[in-house]
């Protein structure tokens, strides 16, 4: 899973603070593993020195001086490219799905598209180990037939996922 | 419009049943000798849209071509011919008729075009063969199992040496040994014999042997790699 | 379902019926199930419901209207007798004596193109005449009273001919009281002139009281078979409706065997639907009977229509059918439950391992054969026990019934190969013949039995069809007129020959004349008939070559001593005595003539109406026909075809002349009107019958088709024309029906063979069955032409959609 695009993402909306980003992270995807305050901070300095972000301000009212971090166009292009560019199918992917889809929705992307493109990518895989089965030997069917079945969870979950866009859709985006 | 080379092409097609539409302008494209599955929940119209480009039902809207000729423009004795020559069908039960023996069944759309029935069966008993139910030439379909019956209904898809085959969940009703076997002989006999395959699933492991897949959601088919 | 846990939960133990000792009431408890199943059973229950129920029904409204017929006849005759004259005596010419009530009548019967109309010209005696049944009050001078069918006639376009023949004024209707049928055309005139020298004949009351004119024996035997071969059909048919819609029901009866009821629970289940459905098809076929009785008037078929009232079933036979149909609705169901397994989830198995096997189903119409043999040849005129002929026509037509499903399967299974839609059509029926089997049995019996009947009616061709010898291309009429006086004879013929249409008449003046002289009372006086016409006239009835007016001859019949008893009186150059018998018995002195000494004597001929005339003729120069006393004028008439009405010209000609003059229509063969009647009714039931064969077939077929609507589809998915599929419904109807005709036309010319060396007769006609065969083959093509539609509905690829 990339924080930095998560993060990246987050700011598409608008100019944030690093606590501000921190804690609509938490908020929409880091359930029981709250992101670190330090992790946001270098993660952003990261971003900042690859020119995906600017600051947009400094802001010192009484307390310590904040930086308000705004997304650049590289860093549109970027998260695009991101959101586009479907996961290796493996095992245990739904946290980065999830988040893709989440982000897409907040973002105003198509999370339909996003979740066609992880499907074509789960198939094909699914098409390359379908065709090692056929050529192999019964331990190649039982190995590929193991992962295929893992793959068909996934593509399940995603298809169950695109049904209820629309729903998630309010949830994230109240 | 017509991607180059495809056998097969389907654009913008409209289809309702009454109010409901079941097609909400799908595209689709196959090439000769290509696999193609077409996926989506039930209820998205993947069905429709099989009876569409087999010709089986006319759109309301839309274009239609194969080899080249509309099928919109042919009337229905030129589309049932077509689909008896050019065309194969396997569906998911239900397709054998139960008072004709298999090899009868296989040798059925032979016939229909006009072969002598000698003729018919002999072919029909090597394509039983390759799909491994040439011992089931003398029984009823009553009398042989769900996979041997949907491997006996492949054969017939394949007997009339067909450029496409439309498969509608062909394997729904098996269970996936038998399911999986008969995928493997449908699509082995079809790339051998360059023949497209249509298939409609809704199961990704079904849709696995194929080489391409499209996904048809709300009516509406999605074909990634040929967007049109 | 529910229904069936409540019937099961309190009787938590009640699951081994096998193993109760009581069973009746558990099975009494499943058909009291069935029935409310089929009541309660939502669409699908209903629609089988009546589909049994109409089919039943119709079945049960023919045989009611098949046990009406008895009471029917019954009160036809009666009416019919009631408004016969009552006989004086045993002679037929015995006139009543002349009273105050006593009337003078006269037949003025007549026909109308094609119709007979009944009539009589009546004339009162004295001041309280006698009426028919039906009359109200006693027409006057030229005034009629007519039935309603013959009023509206003559109300209508139709009827202005009739009108002209008819002119009397209309004062009244003839009540139901007084017709035989609502449809009978009669009338009874009013004459001021009517005497019984022109013809009139005197009666004093009506109402036959002689004994009823018993009915033949041979009649008997065909009424009997005419029954079995009417009923029998419809027996099958009421079974055959019974099983409608059987397919679905097992596949609803799954489901209980699913919830726990045994297979003998699913069988009365089962029986108790079809009960249910046999006792609504009985009300059914009840308001279908009382419907159609109250338009009963309105039906004619083949002439025959009845009186409401005269359609009430016998007691008897209508309570055999309250009893029958139901009880045989369960035991067919029974039975036929025998040869399905229900098993839960659905799955229904056929028992097709057991094949139909013959030696049970042969004993039968062997046993008929033996019967009909045991009873041996049946006489004209000894009284006939038509229950052995019943019982062994029944035994022969049920067994060939019986036989009919076994044959077709053996058939069937002989059936290789042809093209689609015969191969499609041959497996079917090899998978399952038992449908069409059960619905083309009732076509066997219907046409192997009319193949019976009508091979015994041409044998008995002679008994009731007279080769009359009449020759109806030389005439058409024959006409004649008693007690003419004056020129009336050669009015006749002048103003027949100036009638529309009439292309040439033969007219003679006829007398009889005798030899004068004193005779004993036992010797018979020399009598010869003096025939008086023209030229052309007299060629048609002797053998004379030259022919001038004045000219006379003597005619000699073949027979050699009626020559001679001719010429006992025609003596040439001798005198005649002319006189009529009348005249003889009231003294009235005879004129006499004179014979020409030159009279030729020639061979006579045979006249249009077949009959040889003898004695003297003279050509009207000869002798003055209007100075004959007592002669009758005879007119033989012959039509131009083309002339529209001609023939209706011809009679209102003959009404103008002389309302009693007879007129005779000539055809070459008679019939008798009691064989003619039978032969109606023959073919009135057999029209029914294959109508309702025809509906069964259609509704199974439909049936059919609608269980096989997923794989219609998926045959028209690749590519099978409407054509093919057309032709496999036509086979599958075609090869059933085919096997049953050839199995009706051997049974029925065998059953024919039989009963005709029964009745001592020869077989005339082989070839009777051909008709039969036609509508056979008309059957095979209405029931695939009423599927077709249906099929093209069913071949769209709707049915791929629903799983």
């Amino acid at each position: 899973m990339s924080i930095g695009h998560t993060l990246l993402g987050l700011l598409e909306s608008g100019p944030r603070h690093g606590y501000d980003l921190k804690r609509t992270f938490d908020e929409k995807f880091g359930h029981d593993r709250p992101l670190h305050y330090g992790q946001v901070y270098s993660t952003m300095s990261r971003l900042l020195k690859n020119g995906l972000v600017e600051v947009d301000g400094i802001e010192s009212d009484g307390g310590p001086e904040r930086k308000r971090y705004a997304i650049t166009e590289a860093g549109i292009t970027d998260v695009s490219a991101w959101l586009a560019q479907p996961e290796k199918p493996e095992p245990y992917l739904q946290s980065t799905l999830y988040t893709k889809v989440v982000l897409a929705l907040l973002t105003g992307r198509s999370a339909a598209d996003l979740l066609d493109a992880q499907r074509s990518e789960h198939l094909r895989l699914m098409r390359i180990l379908t065709d090692r089965k056929r050529k192999g030997d019964l331990a190649d069917q039982l190995i590929c037939d193991h992962a295929l079945f893992h793959l068909e969870a996934d593509l399940r979950w995603l298809e169950l996922t695109a049904a209820r866009l629309g729903r998630l859709a309010k949830v994230v985006n109240p | 419009m017509t991607p180059a080379g495809s056998l097969l092409t389907a654009h913008d097609l409209h289809k309702s049943y009454g109010s409901t539409p079941a097609l909400d302008g799908a595209s689709f494209s196959i090439h000769p000798g290509e696999v193609v599955a077409v996926m989506g929940p039930s209820g998205s119209g993947k069905s429709t849209l099989l009876h569409c480009l087999a010709g089986i039902v006319t759109p309301d809207r839309g274009t239609i071509t194969y080899a080249g000729r509309e099928l919109s423009t042919m009337s229905d004795a030129e589309r049932s011919a077509l689909r008896r020559t050019e065309f194969g069908f396997v569906f998911q039960f239900g397709q054998l008729v139960p008072e004709l023996t298999c090899v009868e069944n296989v040798a059925l759309p032979l016939r229909l075009s006009g072969a002598r029935r000698k003729d018919a069966e002999r072919t029909a008993l090597t394509w039983m063969e390759r799909l491994e139910v040439d011992d089931l030439g003398a029984k009823r379909p009553a009398e042989v199992s769900g996979g041997q019956g949907q491997r006996v209904a492949v054969a017939r898809a394949l007997a009339s040496s067909p450029k496409v085959i439309f498969a509608d969940e062909p394997t729904g009703a098996l269970d996936s040994l038998n399911g999986e076997r008969v995928l493997e002989l449908l699509t082995e006999a079809a790339r051998s014999a360059n023949v497209a395959v249509v298939l409609v699933t809704h199961e990704a492991r079904v849709a696995a042997y194929s080489d391409r897949d499209v996904t048809v959601r709300d009516g509406r088919a999605r074909d990634l790699e040929h967007a049109v | 379902m529910s229904l069936l846990h409540q019937k099961h939960a309190p009787a938590g133990e009640d699951h081994r019926p096998a193993a109760s000792p009581s069973w009746t009431p558990a099975r009494l408890r499943d058909l009291g199930l069935g029935i409310r199943f089929a009541a309660a059973g939502g669409r699908e229950g209903w629609i089988r419901t009546l589909l049994t129920a109409a089919g039943v029904g119709l079945g049960v409204a023919l045989l009611l209207v098949a046990s009406s017929v008895p009471h029917m006849l019954d009160q036809r005759d009666g009416r019919e007798r009631a408004r016969t004259e009552t006989r004086q005596s045993d002679s037929p010419d015995a006139s009543a004596a002349r009273s105050d009530s006593t009337v003078l009548r006269i037949d003025a019967g007549t026909e109308y193109r094609g119709r007979s109309i009944a009539g009589f010209l009546m004339r009162p005696d004295g001041a309280h005449p006698v009426t028919p049944p039906g009359v109200a009050g006693f027409p006057g001078p030229d005034e009629m009273v007519v039935s309603p069918a013959l009023k509206e006639l003559l109300d209508s376009s139709e009827g202005n001919l009739l009108r002209e023949r008819l002119p009397y004024r209309i004062t009244g209707t003839i009540t139901d009281a007084g017709l035989v049928s609502p449809n009978e055309l009669r009338f009874y005139a009013g004459s001021g002139t009517l005497t019984p020298a022109t013809g009139g004949h005197r009666l004093a009351a009506y109402g036959d009281n002689g004994p009823p004119e018993p009915l033949s024996p041979l009649l008997i035997v065909l009424i009997v078979i005419i029954s079995v071969v009417l009923l029998v059909p419809v027996a099958i048919f009421i079974a055959t409706a019974v099983r409608f819609g059987g397919d679905r029901r097992d596949h609803r009866l799954a489901a209980l065997r699913l919830v726990g009821a045994d297979i003998r629970t699913t069988r009365w289940i089962a029986a108790g639907e079809a009960l249910f459905g046999a006792v609504v098809g009985m009300l059914i076929g009840l308001a279908l009977f009382l419907l159609g009785r109250r338009f009963a008037g309105a039906f004619v078929v083949w002439d025959v229509s009845a009186f409401p009232s005269d359609l009430v079933p016998a007691a008897w036979p209508a309570g055999l059918v309250a009893v029958a149909v139901p009880v045989s609705a369960v035991l067919v169901t029974l039975a036929a439950m025998r040869s399905v397994v229900v098993e839960p989830l659905g799955v229904v198995r056929n028992n097709r391992s057991r094949r139909r096997r013959l030696w049970w189903r042969l004993p039968l119409p062997v046993a008929g054969l033996a019967v009909f043999a045991l009873t041996g040849k049946v006489d004209e005129t000894t009284p006939v026990d038509p229950y052995p002929i019943a019982a062994g026509a029944v035994l022969v037509l049920v067994g060939l019934a019986l036989l009919l499903p076994w044959l077709v399967e053996a058939c069937v299974n002989r059936l290789r190969g042809g093209p689609v839609p015969w191969q499609l059509a041959t497996r079917r029926l090899q998978l399952n013949s038992g449908a069409a089997s059960r619905a083309v049995s009732g076509v066997t019996v219907a046409v192997a039995g009319a193949v019976a009947l009508q091979m015994l009616f041409a044998a008995m061709n002679d008994d009731f069809n007279r080769i009359t010898g009449q020759d109806p291309t030389r005439a058409q009429f024959y006409t004649s007129s008693e007690h003419v006086t004056g020129d009336a004879a050669a009015r006749t013929i002048k103003e027949f020959r100036a009638t529309k249409g009439v292309d040439k008449v033969i007219g003679t003046v006829e007398a009889y004349v005798t030899r004068p002289g004193k005779y004993a009372k036992d010797e018979m006086q020399p009598t010869t008939s003096l025939t008086v016409g023209d030229c052309a006239t007299l060629r048609e009835i002797a053998r004379i070559d030259s022919c001038r007016d004045g000219d006379t001859f003597v005619v000699h019949p073949r027979d050699k001593k009626m020559a001679d008893w001719v010429d006992k009186t025609a003596r040439k150059g001798k005198e005649v005595e002319l006189s009529s018998y009348t005249d003889q018995q009231n003294g009235v002195k005879p004129t006499r003539w004179t014979l020409p000494a030159d009279t030729r004597t020639v061979l006579t001929r045979r006249d249009p109406l077949g009959k040889e005339n003898w004695g003297i003729m003279a050509t009207t120069g000869a002798v003055d026909a209007s100075t004959l006393p007592g002669a009758t004028t005879v007119a033989q008439i012959r039509i131009d075809k083309h002339v529209e009405d001609a023939a209706e010209y011809v009679w209102n000609t003959a009404a103008r002349l002389d309302p009693g003059m007879r007129v005779v229509t000539l055809t070459s063969v008679a019939r008798d009107r009691q064989y003619a009647s039978i032969q109606t009714g023959l073919q009135a039931g057999a029209t029914a019958t294959l109508i309702l064969i025809a509906a069964s077939m259609l509704v199974s077929q439909l049936e059919q088709l609608r269980e096989r609507k997923r794989l219609l589809s998926v045959l028209v998915a690749f590519g099978t024309r409407r054509v093919t599929l057309g032709w496999s419904v036509l086979w599958q109807t075609a090869v059933p029906v085919a096997v049953g005709l050839t199995a009706a036309v051997a049974g029925g010319l065998g059953l024919g063979a039989t009963l005709t060396w029964m009745i001592a007769k020869r077989v005339s006609d082989w070839w009777l069955f051909l008709p039969m065969v036609g509508a056979g083959a008309a059957l095979i093509l209405l029931v695939t032409l009423v599927s077709l539609p249906p099929l093209w509905r069913m071949m769209r690829p709707d049915g791929l959609r629903t799983e």
